[in-house]
């Protein structure tokens, strides 16, 4: 699959990210199975699956849209919502369950004031739930876009959070 | 080919078979759900569960091949018991209010409990969350009743091929219905109600308006008619457990009659109606092209009385519209004449009047109220029954269907000929616009054997056709010499593929009858449940048993007809005709 342009900018109109899906979909609509790879580059581009693109894309394939929104409600990381700069997926696999996971998303929840599924109103955090991210041995674990954060406690939430609004949550 | 026994009985089948179809074979019924007839199992449902000696748990037998030496047990305990838990589990899940349930006594789910005996629910499931769907004319869904079985999503996808519904979310959030949990409203929808035909249980039906009716014929100040569609008489009995393809005409219109409507009138009067404007309109638009050479004249002529079809058209092909014949169908035409040249006749204002019509469609009610079909002034056509939907009404009015006499239908829009009988079936409308077409054109009778045009008869997909005019009365001599081409298709998915023929030229014809449902109207979304190709077939006989039975079998030959046009429409095409029978269409959008 093509490298997806990440949609941090913002300077690109909205006509250009439907001519880039336009390209994109040239190459993969006839290929079986392409709607998969489709959504997940419109969902690059776009940042989320706004109802505009799925009907795009489902007028271009000449699928249902009915169907289209069954394959992207089917997949977890699929969002049909803005999602914000950083998305925290908090592991709720039978590890980390065990060790905690759920007072680490109710940290995360009464920290972020969001619940799952949702993002907070600065668009800074999105919030989700993920099954086993492969750390079992560090659990509890919490993913924040690509970085890995081990053997989190619920007191060390905020200042985990704190580093990503402060900008320099990446290099923790 | 593999040799097995079940119930220690031996069968042989062929390579491939399931334990489902080969059981069939020996008469051993195996219940099913999700299973349906002319597609792949998907073994979503389990409650076709037996046991196979060597394999530790129940398997499905819908979608497991049988294999040589297997032995099958589809009775032993085990299966028993594995497919109760089954149904138990269903149950647990399920908004299970039957009583007040339209499919009360109707339903797969409630049957398969009563036959295995289950009289108690061991577990408590958690029920899913309830989406009432009340947002189109035509039906009504409700998530708490569905048990995910999937059939509607079959019908809707592969045999219609408009995919307003399918699977939603994972797992125990599986929702089945149109985009993330929306209204049926919400996405293109041609309101067939197929899927409302193939839902085991009360997940989808069609809007109930049965109190309207008792509301207007308990108002003495309205005068309140009804009229029947071809298929109806040869599946209304199925509701009083009578055999599919069981001509019940007679104690149709007695049952109405005691129902309380004060006129009770035929569909099949205004399809006689249809005939004499549809045909008359391909011959015009036939002589623009071949005469005037008009490169503007729309053909083939495709025909229009299918609701289902002509929503399909206006979202999936807008650029077919002007090729779709402009005569309304015969329910609208019916409620058009009712409400002008009948009310006339009685004196009554149209506005005191009430048009019922009773339908093999859900679509039909949906038609009944778009805003183009007013033409006298008021709603023509006010309120539509299924085929399902009478049935229900003529117990609510506590009729004993069996013991009713044989009645006959008011004048004058109850008289029709064998032709209009047909418009009920796959193939009808063009055999009837044949045999006054050729009529009317040669001057000679219609040339075919018991006045049926076999080659467009049966349930495959397309059907072609075609005749040579040889001579003809000198009015349409232009038409010397011609080869009519016409072709008949029906279920959505295979109309698709035509049109997509037509468009790209690759297939040319003169005159095409579309029909929405598998089938036909015989078919429809509003008849009684379950509709497979044997019953299809069976209704599909009785029609062309009652047009042969018939003194009369051409729409020009009927004298109320001929009466009609002399009192008050004047000619076919006329300006009354234009004003009252015929209609227009709009591209919609295709979500
Ligand atoms: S769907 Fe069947 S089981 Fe469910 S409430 Fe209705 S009649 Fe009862
Ligand atoms: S009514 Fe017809 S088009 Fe609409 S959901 Fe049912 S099967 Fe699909
Ligand atoms: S709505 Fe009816 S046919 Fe469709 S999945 Fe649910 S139960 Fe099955
Ligand atoms: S009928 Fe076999 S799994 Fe549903």
């Amino acid at each position: 699959m093509k490298e997806a342009t990440c949609a941090c900018n913002e300077n690109v109109s909205e006509g250009e990210l439907f001519e880039r899906l336009d390209k994109f979909l040239l190459e993969y609509k006839d290929r079986p199975g392409g709607l998969i790879p489709i959504l997940q580059y419109a969902q690059a581009i776009f940042g989320y699956l706004p109802e505009k693109v799925l009907k795009y894309v489902s007028t271009k394939l000449d699928k249902p849209y009915s169907e289209v929104a069954g394959v992207v409600s089917f997949y977890s990381f699929f969002s049909t919502h803005p999602r914000g700069k950083y998305l925290i997926r908090v592991c709720l696999g039978t590890a980390c369950y065990v060790r905690g996971g759920k007072e680490i998303l109710d940290a995360v929840k009464k920290d972020l004031k969001i619940d799952v599924g949702e993002t907070t109103q600065d668009r800074l955090f999105s919030l989700e739930v993920g099954r086993c991210f492969g750390a079992c041995g560090l659990a509890p674990v919490i993913l924040v876009n690509e970085n890995v954060h081990r053997r989190v406690k619920p007191s060390k939430v905020n200042e985990i959070l704190g580093a990503y609004r402060g900008g320099t949550g990446d290099e923790q | 080919m593999p040799k097995l026994t079940i119930n220690n009985m031996t069968v042989e089948a062929e390579e491939g078979t399931t334990i489902l179809q080969a059981a069939k074979k020996i008469n051993i019924n195996i219940p099913t759900l999700c299973y349906m007839q002319n597609f792949e199992p998907i073994g979503a449902c389990r409650v076709c569960l037996v046991e196979v000696e060597g394999i530790r748990d129940p398997v499905a037998s819908c979608s497991t091949p049988i294999k040589e030496g297997m032995k099958v047990y589809t009775n032993s305990k085990m299966a028993r018991e594995a497919r109760k838990l089954v149904v138990e589990l269903l149950l647990s899940e399920h908004e299970g209010d039957c009583q007040l349930c339209d499919r009360n006594e109707d339903c797969e789910l409630q049957s398969l409990a009563q036959e295995m005996g289950i009289k108690l629910i061991r577990y408590q499931g958690e029920k899913s969350r309830r989406i009432l769907d009340e947002s189109t004319p035509a039906l009504v869904r409700d998530s708490a009743k569905c048990i995910n079985c999937r059939r509607c999503v079959t019908v809707c996808n592969l045999i219609q091929g408009v995919g307003s519904i399918f699977p939603q979310g994972r797992g125990f959030k599986t929702y089945i219905g149109p985009a993330f949990n929306g209204t049926l409203d919400s996405v293109t929808c041609v309101q067939c109600g197929q899927c409302a035909a193939v839902c085991p249980v009360g997940a989808i039906s069609e809007r109930d308006q049965i109190d309207e009716v008792w509301k207007a014929i308990d108002n003495p100040n309205k005068f309140v008619v009804v009229q029947t569609a071809p298929a109806i008489r040869a599946a209304l009995g199925e509701c009083f457990d009578y055999e599919p393809g069981t001509l019940v005409t007679g104690k149709m219109v007695t049952a109405l009659r005691k129902i309380g409507f004060d006129a009770v009138f035929d569909t099949n009067f205004t399809a006689d109606l249809t005939i004499i404007e549809e045909g008359t309109e391909l011959l015009t638009r036939l002589k623009k092209a071949l005469v005037e050479k008009d490169k503007n004249v729309a053909l083939p002529m495709l025909t229009s009385c299918s609701p289902g079809w002509i929503n399909y058209a206006e979202s999936f092909f807008p650029q077919i519209l002007p090729n779709i014949s402009t005569c309304k169908s015969p329910q609208q035409m019916f409620g058009a004449v009712a409400k002008t040249f009948y009310a006339e006749k009685i004196g009554r204002k149209p506005e005191d009047m009430v048009v019922v019509s009773v339908m093999p469609c859900t679509a039909k009610k949906y038609e009944a109220q778009r805003p183009e079909m007013n033409s006298s002034g008021y709603q023509d056509v006010d309120i539509v029954l299924t085929t399902r939907e009478l049935g229900r009404m003529i117990r609510q009015a506590g009729l004993d269907f069996d013991q009713l006499e044989d009645g006959v239908m008011d004048s004058p829009l109850g008289q029709s000929s064998g032709a209009a009988d047909i418009f009920g079936n796959t193939g009808g409308v063009m055999e009837a616009a044949l045999r006054t077409v050729y009529e009317i054109v040669t001057g000679k009778d219609f040339p075919f054997p018991k006045l049926h045009v076999t080659p467009i008869a049966g349930l495959q997909g397309v059907k072609e056709a075609s005749v040579k005019i040889e001579s003809t009365v000198p009015d349409w001599d232009f038409l010397k010499g011609v080869e009519l081409k016409v072709a008949v298709v029906h279920g959505l998915s295979n109309v698709k593929k035509l049109m997509e023929k037509i468009i790209s030229g690759e297939a040319t014809y003169h005159f095409i009858e579309v029909m929405c449902c598998p089938g036909g109207c015989i078919g429809g979304g509003g008849q009684p449940r379950l509709t497979d190709d044997k019953v299809r077939n069976a209704r599909i006989s009785a029609l062309y048993r009652e047009d042969e039975g018939k003194k009369l079998r051409k729409s020009h030959e009927n004298p109320d007809i001929k009466k009609i046009y002399e009192e008050f429409l004047k000619k076919p095409l006329g300006e009354k005709s234009h004003e009252l029978l015929h209609t227009h269409y709009h591209a919609q959008e295709k979500i």
